[in-house]
Formats: structure tokens, sequence, C-alpha cells
């Protein structure tokens, strides 16, 4: 059998189809097997490191697999927590939720093995009009609008990259998926860019994922925050490299985050504005683009899918058991979901980097590298960042939902328990892996690009250790000096969404008040000029029909018959004279005729 | 349930946790000023005792100030500030 068959995105996406037919009572463990085996077969890909599966129906074909260092570690998390989050839903019933997931995780490993630019876009695109179901499924009407937003912002990407990659490879005369010359940016090369930075969600292009993450179903949001913007960070990592913009947009984007996050109330849009300062950091490593940097945004990105995974994990539990995700409607839940605080607290610890979790290991490869290239400012600000980070993942969430003076309605604490069996092992098995990651480097630092550049940086070292914990525990001290500055307030926050928002919102006044207008006038002026005189002129033709014409032929008529009527009494009745008389009658004809007209 | 209980145990407990955070942060100062190895600092100012400490303490206040001043500059707003505006419209 050709190995094109057992693609893994081909797996899933006939999975999903399947799915459909499967017994209810088998239904469980096929939810499994089928993400499983995706993953036996991203690891035996790896191993086998070739390019195949290339299908030529048109030039330049399609390459749906190119298997090298790069795509295999992000093939190997994003496998991994297909299984993950696949685990956290399974007790959902809709299947179209599974299917509409599994074909989002189908889209983003096609991507990843995207061998060439056509390929690439493809499943990118897949990867947009399957993920949008995943915020629909909420089904309230907030879902449904922030779902149409996601949809039309991400066709905008979409199309901005389908017009770089065919100006690019028609001047290029290449359509493969690698390293583009940013030393030398053409338009071509800034417009794939922003097809890249749109689905990162790299500012000002990233109002889209807090605005959907926040509206998506409470696993929904499991798979959501995984995949898309690490997809673009893969994309970074393979075609820009080293290019020196992204170093400014990646530390802006790192402290952007962290700013939203101080004020929203939300929980999982708090979350969702962490996934773009903590992208901000993996945008940074991209242009930073020496080894020790690609190797930190890689390992940062397989770090943050599981972490970022398991706080989404935690707060859905939350917004599963209780139907709140606000600060302001939460609190004290210590008492009813213990171990659901337990594993959101292990990944706020890894997110913030603390010594022996996950982050820990990957996110000071970025900063250490910012720190080597002699950009001090990066590597202080990313730090400044991380401050931030703690502040409020690891410290506002866990207190404002599990601990604070709030207390949530009656009926809110009825509800608040912990949650079914399979949702709590989804989150013990990320939890495990983000405690193992952050104590045994090698198992993620072998499988970066450049391993031997990585097993060489260790990131325990005292001072590595005292520095990271001096920054944490010191902004935890500020935190709890601080708290009544962060109380929690029932209000949103305005941010670059408010532009389309609001600009879809003029266009609808433009369409309702001056085009109806004018509409109207133009109506108007066609019911005057047109209608009226075209009213006048049939009534005149009627009347020219009716008196003129009519009156014409009805006196012809009249004229005939009168005419018949004197004629009937010179009939005699006999042959001889009616012949008699026509002849005479056509004598006189005929010599009229010779006296008039000949002469 | 046994991990709510511990929970429980702690807050009852928390004066003595609060003094016990001061206690690590006390000693993690004086770890960074005594033992720790600074060969491996990038700038000269790190090099002096609980820099980092300093540093994660004024960027906490310095980023929950400035958000918070920024977000009530006009950016934080009333929750149904999209929703009016659709009614408004004759959207819902």
């Amino acid at each position: 059998m050709n190995s094109f068959w057992l693609h893994p995105s081909l797996l899933l996406l006939l999975g999903s189809l399947l799915l459909f037919l499967v017994p209810g009572r088998l239904k469980k463990g096929y939810l499994l097997l089928v993400p499983v085996l995706v993953f036996v077969r991203i690891i035996w890909m790896a191993k086998a490191k070739e390019t195949y599966g290339a299908v030529t129906f048109f030039e330049p074909g399609l390459t749906f697999v190119y298997v090298d260092a790069l795509s295999s570690v992000f093939g190997y998390i994003m496998g991994l927590m297909c299984i993950i989050s696949t685990l956290y839903g399974m007790h959902v019933k809709e299947n179209a939720q599974h299917a509409a997931a599994w074909v989002y995780v189908a889209g983003s490993l096609g991507a990843i093995y995207a061998g060439n630019f056509i390929t690439l876009f493809l499943f990118w695109e897949l990867m947009a009009f399957s993920s949008v179901f995943l915020v629909w499924f909420r089904r309230r009407p907030e879902s449904l609008a922030a779902g149409y937003r996601y949809l039309l912002v991400h066709v905008f990407g979409g199309l901005a990259l389908l017009a770089g990659m065919v100006l690019h490879c028609k001047t290029q005369g290449s359509w493969a998926f690698g390293h583009l010359d940013v030393a030398h940016p053409t338009p071509a090369i800034y417009l794939i860019l922003t097809g890249f930075l749109l689905n990162a969600a790299v500012p000002p292009l990233h109002a889209w994922l807090p605005d959907a993450y926040g509206e998506g179903t409470f696993n929904g949001s499991v798979f959501l925050c995984a995949f898309t913007t690490k997809t673009a960070v893969y994309a970074l990592c393979r075609s820009f490299a080293g290019m020196d913009l992204l170093i400014y947009l990646g530390v802006a984007m790192a402290l952007y985050g962290v700013v939203y996050a101080v004020l929203e109330n939300d929980c999982r849009r708090l979350l969702a504005y962490h996934i773009i300062s903590q992208v901000g950091y993996m945008v940074a490593g991209v242009g930073i683009g020496t080894e020790m940097a690609i190797n930190g945004a890689c390992a940062h990105a397989f770090a943050h899918i599981l972490y970022k995974g398991l706080l989404f994990m935690g707060c859905g539990s939350v917004l599963y058991m209780t139907g709140e995700s606000k600060f302001t409607e939460l609190g004290g839940l210590w008492k009813k979901m213990p171990w659901t605080f337990v594993f959101t607290l292990i990944g706020g610890l890894s997110i913030s980097a603390f010594p022996l979790f996950s982050g820990f290991v990957s996110k000071s490869m970025i900063v250490t590298a910012g720190f080597e290239e002699h950009k001090l400012w990066v590597g202080f600000l990313l730090l400044l960042a991380s401050s931030g980070t703690f502040l409020h993942t690891g410290l506002k969430v866990p207190y404002f939902i599990w601990f604070g003076k709030n207390q949530p309605k009656k009926e809110v604490w009825a509800r608040a328990a912990e949650p079914p069996g399979n949702m709590l092992a989804a989150m013990v098995i990320a939890s495990f892996l983000c405690i193992f990651i952050g104590c045994y480097t090698p198992y993620l630092y072998k499988m970066l690009p450049y391993p031997e550049e990585a097993l060489k940086y260790l990131p325990y070292s005292s001072y590595h250790v005292s520095e990271t914990l001096q920054i944490l525990l010191f902004t935890g001290l500020g935190f709890f000096l601080l708290i009544r500055k962060l109380k929690p307030e029932a209000l949103i926050s305005l941010d670059l969404d408010w532009f389309y928002r609001k600009g879809g919102r003029a266009f609808l006044w433009l369409a309702r008040k001056p085009v109806q207008s004018v509409d109207t006038f133009v109506g108007e002026l066609y019911r005057v000029a047109g209608l009226v005189p075209l009213m006048l002129t049939a009534s005149l033709a009627g009347w020219f029909d009716n008196k003129i014409i009519d009156g014409a032929v009805d006196g012809l008529a009249y004229s005939v018959r009168s005419l018949g009527r004197r004629l009937r009494p010179a009939q005699r009745g006999e042959m001889r004279q009616n012949l008699a008389f026509a002849f005479a009658v056509a004598a006189i004809l005929i010599v009229a005729f010779v006296l008039f007209v000949s002469r | 349930m046994k991990l709510a209980k511990l929970i429980e145990f702690l807050r009852n407990r928390l004066k003595t946790v609060v003094w016990v955070c001061v206690a690590v942060l006390a000693v993690l100062v004086l770890g960074d000023a005594v033992l720790v190895d600074k060969s491996g600092a990038h700038t000269r100012a790190e090099k002096f005792p609980a820099f980092w400490a300093a540093f994660g303490f004024v960027g906490c206040a310095l980023i929950i100030i400035l958000s918070k001043w920024y977000g009530h500059a006009g950016i934080m707003t009333r929750e149904d500030y999209y929703e009016e505006t659709t009614e408004e419209d004759g959207h819902e």
C-alpha cells in the first residue's frame, strides 16, 4: 500500500467520517483509537524521514508529506495533544463536535507536513473552516457572531497568503515551502507573512483569538488553543527564521497579551490573551533566528501546547460544571473542585516557567538566545512579560476562581463539582507531561531541530534558577500587596476588533441610511419620471387604438355592410341577368381604366 | 476529600503560611547574594544582590498599575457595549 494512504491527516479525516457509523457502545474506544493510531503513524514517519505522497494532477502538484526534524517535533506534539483533547471531551455525545475537531487537527497536521505552498494553503484553509464549528457548537448567539467574525478574519488571512504564494511562486519559479529570502523581502513575501502572522495572532491581527477562543465550547477551546497559532509558528520557523521584524513584533505581543490579561474578567479570554503573550516569545525566537532561538521557539511551542491545553481544560471544567467563566461570578471553589485547582495550578506554574515545570526549560532558551545575540532589551522585556504571566495565569486565575472573597450564586455553587473522570484523566496526563518535560529535559531537547545545540544548553544553572525564582516569587509578593487593584470588574476591554465590529455596524448604517435613501430616491424618481409618463402613454395608446384604429376598422365594416344592403335589390335571381349585370360592371371598369389610367 | 482538607488546614493557619512565604523570600534573596555564581550574568546590574527580586516586584507593580490606568482610560467598558448597538440597529 502506498504510504500516502497512511497520512495522519487522511486517517483523521476517514476516522471522522466513520465516527457517524460507529455504534454507541464502541464510541469511546473508537474516539481514543483513532488519535492513538494517528500518533503512532506520526512517530513512524519521524523515523522514516522522507518525502512522499506527492500527487501531480496539475502543476506544481501537491506534496503531502515532507518530514524533517522541524515538522516531526510539531507533528509529534499535535498528535499527542489530539489524544489528550479528545479524551477530555470524550463524553460529549454529539458526533459532529468530535468530527469537527478531528478535521481541524487533520488541517493542522496537513499544513505541518506540507511539502509545497499549494498543499500548505489547502490544509491552512481546512483548519479555518473546520475550527469555526468548535465555536459555533456552543450555540450561544454570541458564539455564532464570534464564529462569523473568526471566519471572516481567517478568510482575509487566507487570501493574503494565497496572493503572496502565487506572486512569489510566479517570480521565483518555485512552489517549495521552505526558507524565504527574508533579508530582501518582496511584497509577495510580506503577503505570505501577513497570512502567517494573522494565524499566529500577532497584533494588530490578533483580536480574533480572544474573541473566538473565549466563546468556544468547553472542549473546543482546548483544541483551538493548541493548533492554529502553533501551526503558524511552525510556518514562521520554516520560512521566516532570522527576520528582524519578528523580534519587535514578538516582544510587543508578549507584553500586549499581559496588559489585556490584567483587565480581563473572563478566565478563558484571559488565557486567550496569554496565548498571544506566549506566542510572542516564539515569534521573537523565530526573529532572532539562531539555532538556540529556533530550538527555543519549537520547545516553547511544544511546552505551550501542553500547559495551555491544561489551563483551558481547568477553566473549561469550571465552565462545564458551573456554567460560569467570569471571575466576578466565581470564587471559593477549592471546596468543590480541589483537583481541578491543582491541575490548573500546574498549568499556571508551567506557563510561568517555574523550575521543574515545562516552561522553565523552553522559554529560557529564547531569552538566553536574545541575551547571547546582545539584544539585551529583548531579554529584559521577555522576562518582564514572564512576570506578568505568573501574575495572571499562575496567581489571578487560581486565586479568583478557587479562593478570593467573592461568593458565587447559590445555583452556581450547587452545580460546582469535580468534572467527569475522562476530563480529570486528560488533565492528569497533561500535568504529568508538564512536570516530566521540566524535570527530564532530553525528552524534549532530542526532538528539536538542532538537538546537539539543545543538549548543550543547561537550564538548571544556579544563576538561572535563582533569577527565575526571584522574579516569580517577588511578583507573587506584588500580587498580594496590590490585590485590591486586581479585583475583577464586570467589564469588557475594547480591542482592535472594535474596528471591524464597529466598522461592520458603520457599513450596515451606510447600507440602511444613505444607500437606502438613494435607493428610495431613485425609486421615486423612476415612479415619477418613468411610471407616470408610461401610464399616460399607455392610456393614450389605448384611446388611439379604441377610437381611431377600432373606429376605422368598424367604419369600413359598416360601409361594406350598408353597400351590400343597397346592392342586394339589384340581384334578380336569374343567372343570365346576373351575368349581364356583372359583365356590364366589368366593361364599365375596363373602359374607365383605359380612359383614365392609360392616359 | 483529602485535598480539600489539606487546603482547609493551610487556610486555617494563614498567618503561618504567610510567614513561611516571607521566610522563603528572604532566603532567596540571601542565597542570591551569598551563594549564587553570577558569572552567567549578561549585564553589570544583574550582579547587584536581589536585582531580579526588585525586577520582579517592580515589574509586577508596573504591569498592574499601567494596565489598569490604560483600562480605565476608556478601554474598559460595559459588558453589553456591542450588544446594545446591535439592538439599536434592530438586529436582535
